[in-house]
């Protein structure tokens, strides 16, 4: 399977593998790719609601069976709301990463450098 | 990841077919999972997975000289072996560092099968080969081969096991399957539909399970791993047997609290230290190779020792994690993981000699966040026997 199967094609992306829809505020989750290179979640750490998010900056932490990742925002603004939803079931990022397994919305201040789903796919099929 | 470098096993097209993930593994292209590692893990535990392992090393020693080489170039007495059965054992070298854990089958008086982890065959081959000279300036009288790729290796581990074996293979070899021991090794022919496949079933794993491992020969045909493959998913189907990756593979050890090499093992690490000082064959044995270095660990305590560490969260200890007591650094972690059986995190590590009692309360440094951990008991997870 090429890498642009893995990509939600309404999305944007960081280079770290997270993704940002175009709502107001938006929300962020982890892409495909990097849910399967993780395996099995089995603990999400999400930032609260009011805290600061910044562009390329750490912000969470995903943990599976194998390893752990952390999460770097795409963006730069306020948290609005942290999915509890993922944080009590992580395996739900497996299933389903792109839809409800979102893990926080941010009122957007300012992006960060984001990637087309075309560029974030090339980009992974030259990793490998 | 590098496909070009990666060998493939006798079983790769299979592992492409069921769309496993795949991860270089000691230089071999492994299934790492086929979906998802927990309910892989789990299914081992509740009735059975099937793991391709052809990555693992085969090395026949042969002639009159093997057992005695074999008390020669390993810390156990291996000469002592009944035929039919198996010991593991460890490759020292003169300073007492695991070159590699390894479990050697004796299959006649003069016939040996060692069995080395995948990314250690060429070093334990070369060593062997070196030891092939005694102390004295004798040679023994040995055959060393490597037959690493003309063997393939596919074991099924879990409770459902030899219910799935019986069904697979010829009705002559049914009382050969049940009344295998722990530890032992037998000649089974397995009926598959393009006829009768002679191999050789151990009672062995590394899951904390029942299991067998089973060698094939595929020197001369090598569509032999595949068939035994296919019939042994189609009986398992009922039984409830799943493929499994490298990934469960390494939860399954872990909680059995088995030492994986380049982990709780190495050529830095003795057996004293990991635990494994049972296997040392000090009294019984006058010489071999390592046991100067190895009485003197002995006599001198390890300087740090494994352990088991858990506590109630799922947040995991990783490898090369700093261990602290009372906020002093006193070890490392060399395995961790979220614990799919029990729940809660668990690790081994390397701590200092005083703190190993179970109950000592220890933290260990998770990205910048100290966090409790308490050390336990080895294993983690025992099966009810």
């Amino acid at each position: 399977m090429s890498a642009i199967d893995k990509v939600n094609k309404d999305y944007r992306y960081s280079a770290e593998h997270e993704w940002v829809d175009s709502s107001t505020p938006a929300k962020v989750g982890l892409s495909q790719i990097a849910v399967d290179a993780l395996g099995d979640v089995v603990y999400v750490d999400l930032p609260e609601a009011g805290t600061t998010v910044t562009a390329g900056e750490v912000c969470g932490e995903v943990e599976s069976t194998k390893s752990v990742s952390e999460i770097y925002s795409p963006v730069t603004g306020t948290v609005v709301e942290a999915n509890d939803a993922v944080v009590d079931d992580p395996a739900m990022l497996n299933s389903d990463p792109y839809g409800q397994a979102w893990l926080f919305t941010v009122e957007v201040e300012s992006e960060g450098e984001l990637l087309t789903p075309e560029e974030y796919a090339a980009a992974q099929d030259d990793e490998d | 990841m590098n496909t070009e470098e990666s060998k493939p096993t006798p079983l790769t097209a299979v592992h492409e077919r069921l769309g496993a993930s795949f991860t270089d593994f000691g230089g071999w292209w492994m299934p790492l999972r086929y979906g998802s590692d927990v309910a892989e893990h789990k299914a081992v535990r509740e009735s059975a997975g099937i793991f391709d392992l052809s990555h693992m090393g085969e090395i026949s020693v042969t002639g009159p000289d093997a057992g005695a080489f074999l008390d020669h170039a390993l810390v156990g007495r291996l000469s002592a072996i009944e035929v039919g059965k198996a010991k593991y054992s460890l490759l020292c070298n003169e300073q007492g560092g695991v070159i590699d854990d390894l479990i050697t089958y004796r299959l006649g008086a003069d016939d040996f099968l060692v069995v080395p982890n995948a990314a250690n065959t060429p070093a334990a081959l070369a060593a062997l080969r070196e030891r092939t000279t005694g102390f004295d300036g004798e040679v023994f009288d040995v055959t060393i081969e490597d037959r690493t790729a003309a063997t393939a290796l596919i074991a099924v581990q879990g409770p459902a096991s030899e219910a799935i074996l019986l069904e697979v293979v010829a009705p002559e070899s049914t009382d050969a399957v049940t009344s295998l021991r722990y530890y032992a090794i037998v000649d089974v022919v397995v009926n598959t539909p393009s006829g009768e496949l002679p191999v050789k079933f151990a009672r062995t794993g590394y899951t904390g399970e029942d299991g067998f491992e089973i060698y094939v020969d595929a020197q001369d045909d090598d569509g032999a791993a595949e068939r035994l493959w296919t019939v042994l998913e189609s009986a398992g189907q009922a039984h409830g047997l799943v493929p499994c990756g490298l990934a469960s593979r390494d939860s399954l050890r872990l909680e059995a609290g088995m030492p994986l090499h380049g982990h709780e093992l190495s050529e830095q690490i003795d057996p004293y230290s990991a635990g494994l000082g049972m296997v040392v064959a000090l009294k019984s044995k006058e010489a071999f190779v390592g046991r100067d270095a190895l009485a003197q660990i002995k006599e001198n305590g390890p300087a740090r020792k494994l352990v088991g560490l858990a506590n109630d969260t799922k947040r995991a200890a990783r490898p090369g994690y700093t261990v602290l007591h009372n906020g002093e650094p006193v070890g490392e972690v060399t395995s961790g993981a979220p614990s799919p059986t029990l729940g809660h995190a668990i690790a081994l590590a390397f701590v200092s000699p005083d703190l190993t009692e179970p109950g000592t309360e220890l933290e260990v440094d998770l990205r910048g966040k100290p966090t409790a951990f308490r050390v336990v008991e080895l294993p983690f997870y025992k099966r009810a026997r």
